[in-house]
């Protein structure tokens, strides 16, 4: 009966959504305008309800309930209890159910968090997140409903969860990006409501930046983790790979950086007001792209629809009533709300331009990339695929650029900065960055691609630039605040990140090589003897174990990598042994057998592979420290005192 | 011109160039990198292109798959299970969900022998991994 | 700026959204309208999935009305549709055949002792004949005959509770003359 208590839930949830929607929208005007007080009450039900149903289903797992569908199809009895648990969300049903829980967490947070907000206001806010909630919410019980029961034909044991998704990052990479993608909502629905009330000033711009950044932030660490997931799970040691899934995600996150920056510009300039408007739209509507459509398996191929027509047609239809309307609501409300201020090319406001024309080059890129083959499946019937080539070319000049340009950032005033000044402050940055890239490139003795030196370069540059300029501002006469200090930390990491790539893609040596027991190889330095294989059991797997010696002056150690056959459905999985270290990565995983006791070996030396992911959690962890700054969480600004009446 | 304006032309100027950029990156970028997916007709009717990066699949043919015990290479069939078939060679390690029955991508070129050379395979979960919908897929082909 | 340039957006989506529609009315095969609509089975000759040498032809399709089902292991969306079908097997008088589809014996049989068999029989089409003879783009197919042994309607992809309640079981009760 617990399940059906569950299901439940979600439909008071789901009538709670409703009520958010309607009394939060009007905002204390029209015939629902006594409803404006019961908003907060009506958002934390909803968190309630929806906890509830959470558990319930997690009960079901935890008791190996198969006359539960999504249970059955999902776990099995083997499974390890804390896979049981985290298979919860293992499937496209519970991932549902984990984003509704996650929206009515920030639409609570928002309440908590949002005292200082025009009440009015923060009404509307949560009413348009509760009109995305009665979306998520009526998708789930309509379309894709893991509540349901398997009866008569209740099975005996469950079908598992699939093994790879039988791991610590893949138990913590979808939430985080859920997180992430539901996030933006809160800056979604601060613009919609910027457009509702005519109101969009340095105040509104100060309020979104917190909720922005923090969205931004974990949707970071959310990439961040599937990739590094990917590397060492699948087995074939890449780090990203341009299929269709990760650029669902890496899209609403280059619109969310893009977003990022032009709030900036907003709340201290006043400046691309609409196009921030546009942004915030645009992160939000790619998050419901991403989240939805890869977990509909439709990005994959349009016969995904077919299959599942209901919904696919769903998904469309709620992404258009999403897209247009608040598209239409721009188009009628947002000139009113244009800047009218103007700078110089020499400004920060200009450098912030580019930024967001850059972001946005880069959305539409990928963008471009991820449809052509289902636009061109849906015309022709034909299958293309466009993947890393197309990537790679179009991405490394931009991303080129863009160092470039946050390389000759950090001393730029807004508006107008004067050149003895840029003279002045970048000097010594870019003397001490073209004297260490040199040292560097006498250091590096391979053959180095040039993307891969200029990367290298531009990224010293812009560690060099900014490190002065917080020198100068330590000096000077107080403290930079944490929103600098956030600032900083993702400027910093995207330099890491950028070397980690520049030097992984140039120095990585990999190979695929046939071992017999004994035998001993040289890579990347290291000397590398195969010892022999031994059979180890697991919970719910056999594995086949390869023991591996690994030395390099005097250094031992063993690597063990597996191959993995889980007990029901038989898959295989490759299991990877990794010796990480900051400065190289050691990878071996096992191929199949071959004559006699020999095996198919894989061996990679990647040098800075861990700092494409360490670069990622600094860009997080400067998206978390700017959240925290005093700014942001001063009540009440001198501006809001009365609720703003709408502008027509 | 007023300064001011000739200011906001020159952003406006700088986004068009902007979206230019984007426009024409995207279509020369497709143009020159789009891999043409052939199924097993197409590669024995002679339409797929000898000698240029296509990529082409099938499932592999049950009792086609032979290795070498000595080294990493590998020699298979893909059929369309209806009439068309090509021999695919391919030397390095083949990924877990590869074998007999199962449908598997070939990333390389076509010879004019009409053998076609792989540098990469691919089985179901290698390029979508993530969506448990595509996951399940592979299973249930097995079965 | 200019008012007229805040619709641009809106009128790039309405744009996108136009050809992505015409787009996926073009590719969706599975609203067609197949040429076999109207016409008889085609003639055939097949073993029994269940005994090989038992072979049936057309006429064993005709005389009630039928579903004609293309199924394979190897088929993941069959694999979805297959309880729709066991519950049509329960709840209803509807006969269903499988037409297992470039398949293997032994992995069917299992397939069906493993999940139920909702089908009377089913014919085993090991090379596709069948399937070509049919136009069959893809597993799963469905055909809905009448009891002349006629094709009164086509699915490509799964049969669900929505195809069933508003595709096949409408032409059912047409079939059977409003009553039964």
């Amino acid at each position: 009966m617990i399940i059906e208590l569950g299901h439940f839930a979600m439909v008071l949830t789901l009538g709670l959504a409703v009520l958010t929607a309607l009394f939060g929208i009007s905002a204390g005007r029209g015939p629902f305008a006594a409803g404006l007080r019961s908003v907060p009450s009506l958002v934390v039900g909803q968190l309630v309800f929806t906890a509830l149903a959470f558990a319930t289903l997690a009960h079901a797992f935890l008791e190996d309930d198969f006359s539960v569908r999504y249970v059955a199809e999902n776990s099995n009895t083997l499974l390890p209890e804390i896979y049981k648990f985290t298979a919860v969300w293992g499937g496209h049903e519970g991932s549902f159910l984990l984003w509704a829980l996650i929206m009515t967490v920030w639409m609570c947070a928002v309440t908590l968090r949002g005292g200082h907000l025009p009440e009015r206001f923060r009404a509307q806010v949560l009413g348009v997140m509760g009109l995305m909630n009665v979306g998520f919410v009526a998708f789930l019980l309509f379309t894709s409903n893991p509540f349901e029961r398997l009866v008569p034909f209740t099975p005996s044991d469950g079908s598992d969860l699939n093994p790879l998704l039988q791991d610590f990052g893949m138990i913590i990479h979808p939430p985080m990006l859920y997180v992430g993608y539901v996030g933006f909502s809160v800056a979604f629905a601060f613009a919609i409501a910027a457009l509702l009330s005519g109101r969009l000033d340095a105040a509104w711009a100060r309020w979104s930046r917190p909720w922005t950044n923090a969205a931004w932030g974990f949707l970071t660490l959310g990439i961040a983790l599937g990739s590094w997931w990917a590397y060492y799970e699948l087995g074939w040691g890449g780090w990203w790979f341009w299929d269709p899934v990760e650029n669902a995600s890496f899209m609403p996150w280059l619109i969310g950086t893009a977003l990022v920056h032009s709030l900036a510009a907003t709340e201290k300039r006043g400046v691309f007001k609409s196009w921030t408007l546009l942004l915030a739209i645009a992160a939000f509507s790619l998050s419901l792209l991403g989240g939805f459509i890869v977990r509909s398996g439709v990005l994959t191929s349009v016969h995904a629809f077919a299959v599942d027509p209901e919904r696919g047609a769903f998904i469309l239809i709620f992404l258009m009533i999403v897209v247009g309307g608040s598209l239409l609501l721009y188009a009628v409300r947002a000139w009113q709300l244009a800047g009218r201020a103007t700078f110089e090319p020499s400004s920060r406001d200009f450098f912030l331009l580019i930024n967001n024309v850059l972001f946005t080059v880069a959305l539409v890129v990928v963008l471009a990339g991820t449809l052509a083959p289902i636009v061109y499946e849906a015309i022709t019937g034909g299958k293309i695929s466009v993947g890393k080539p197309y990537f790679d070319m179009i991405f490394v000049p931009l991303m080129l650029l863009l160092a470039a340009a946050l390389a000759v950032s950090p001393p730029l005033n807004w508006k107008r900065t004067g050149f003895a000044r840029i003279r002045a402050r970048l000097g010594i940055a870019t003397a001490s960055a073209v004297v260490i890239s040199l040292a560097a490139f006498l250091f590096i003795e391979s053959e180095v691609p040039w993307q891969s030196l200029a990367a290298l370069a531009l990224a010293i540059w812009v560690v060099a630039g900014h490190v002065q300029d917080l020198v100068l501002r330590v000096r000077g006469s107080r403290l930079p605040g944490l929103a600098y200090w956030g600032m900083f930390a993702a400027h910093l990491g995207f330099a890491v990140s950028l070397t980690g790539v520049a030097l992984t893609v140039a120095l990585t040596e990999e190979r695929d090589l046939v071992m017999s027991p004994g035998q001993v190889v040289e890579h990347g330095g290291w000397q590398v003897t195969f010892e022999g294989m031994s059979s180890v059991r697991g919970p719910n797997y056999i594995a086949e174990r390869g023991t591996f010696r690994v030395a390099q002056n005097g250094a031992n150690l063993m690597l063990t990598p597996e191959k993995r056959r889980y007990s029901s459905g038989g898959s295989i999985m490759t299991e990877a042994a990794i010796d990480p270290g900051l400065f190289r990565d050691l990878y071996i995983s096992l191929g199949d057998p071959l004559d006699g006791e020999s095996r198919a070996v894989r061996l990679h030396f990647k040098p800075f592979v861990r700092w494409i992911w360490f670069g990622a959690l600094l860009m997080t962890l400067g998206g978390f420290v700017a959240v925290l700054d005093r700014r942001y969480r001063r009540v009440k600004s001198p501006a809001v005192q009365a609720v703003p009446e709408p502008a027509s | 011109m007023h300064p001011t304006r000739r200011k906001r032309m020159i952003i406006v100027l700088f986004i068009l160039a902007g979206a230019g950029l984007a426009l024409g990156l995207v279509l020369v970028g497709l143009g020159e990198n789009v891999n043409m997916f052939y199924p097993p007709e197409d590669v024995v009717s002679g339409k797929a292109p000898v000698e240029t990066n296509i990529r082409a699949g099938g499932m592999v043919l049950e009792g086609s798959w032979q290795r070498d015990g000595q080294t990493l290479n590998n020699e298979f069939v893909l059929t369309d299970r209806v009439d068309a078939q090509f021999p695919v060679r391919y030397s390095g390690i083949l990924p877990d969900l590869f074998r007999e029955g199962q449908g598997v991508i070939v990333e390389g070129q076509l010879n004019a022998r009409g053998t076609f050379e792989a540098e990469r395979v691919l089985a179901k979960h290698d390029e979508n991994y993530m969506p448990p919908e595509l996951a399940g897929m592979g299973e249930a082909a097995q079965e | 700026m200019n008012r007229a340039s805040f619709f641009v957006p809106l009128a790039a989506f309405v744009v996108i959204v136009i050809i992505g529609f015409a787009g996926f009315q073009l590719g969706d095969k599975s609203v067609l309208p197949s040429p076999l609509i109207g016409k008889p089975f085609p003639a055939f000759e097949a073993p029994l999935l269940e005994n090989a040498s038992d072979v049936r032809d057309e006429n064993d399709l005709k005389g009630r009305p039928l579903l004609v089902n293309v199924w394979a292991t190897w088929c993941p969306t069959c694999k979805a549709e297959h309880e729709m079908l066991m519950k049509i097997r329960a709840t209803s008088s509807l006969e269903i055949v499988g037409v297992n589809y470039k398949d293997q014996r032994n992995q069917a049989l299992a397939w069906l002792a493993r999940y139920g068999n909702p089908y009377s029989f089913n014919l085993f089409d090991a090379d596709g004949q069948i399937g070509i003879e049919l136009g069959v783009y893809g597993a799963p197919e469905t055909f809905l005959l009448n009891e002349q042994g006629e094709i009164v309607y086509k699915r490509v992809g799964d049969v669900n509770e929505r195809i069933w309640a508003e595709e096949i079981q409408p032409r059912l009760k047409e079939m059977r003359g409003g009553g039964v």
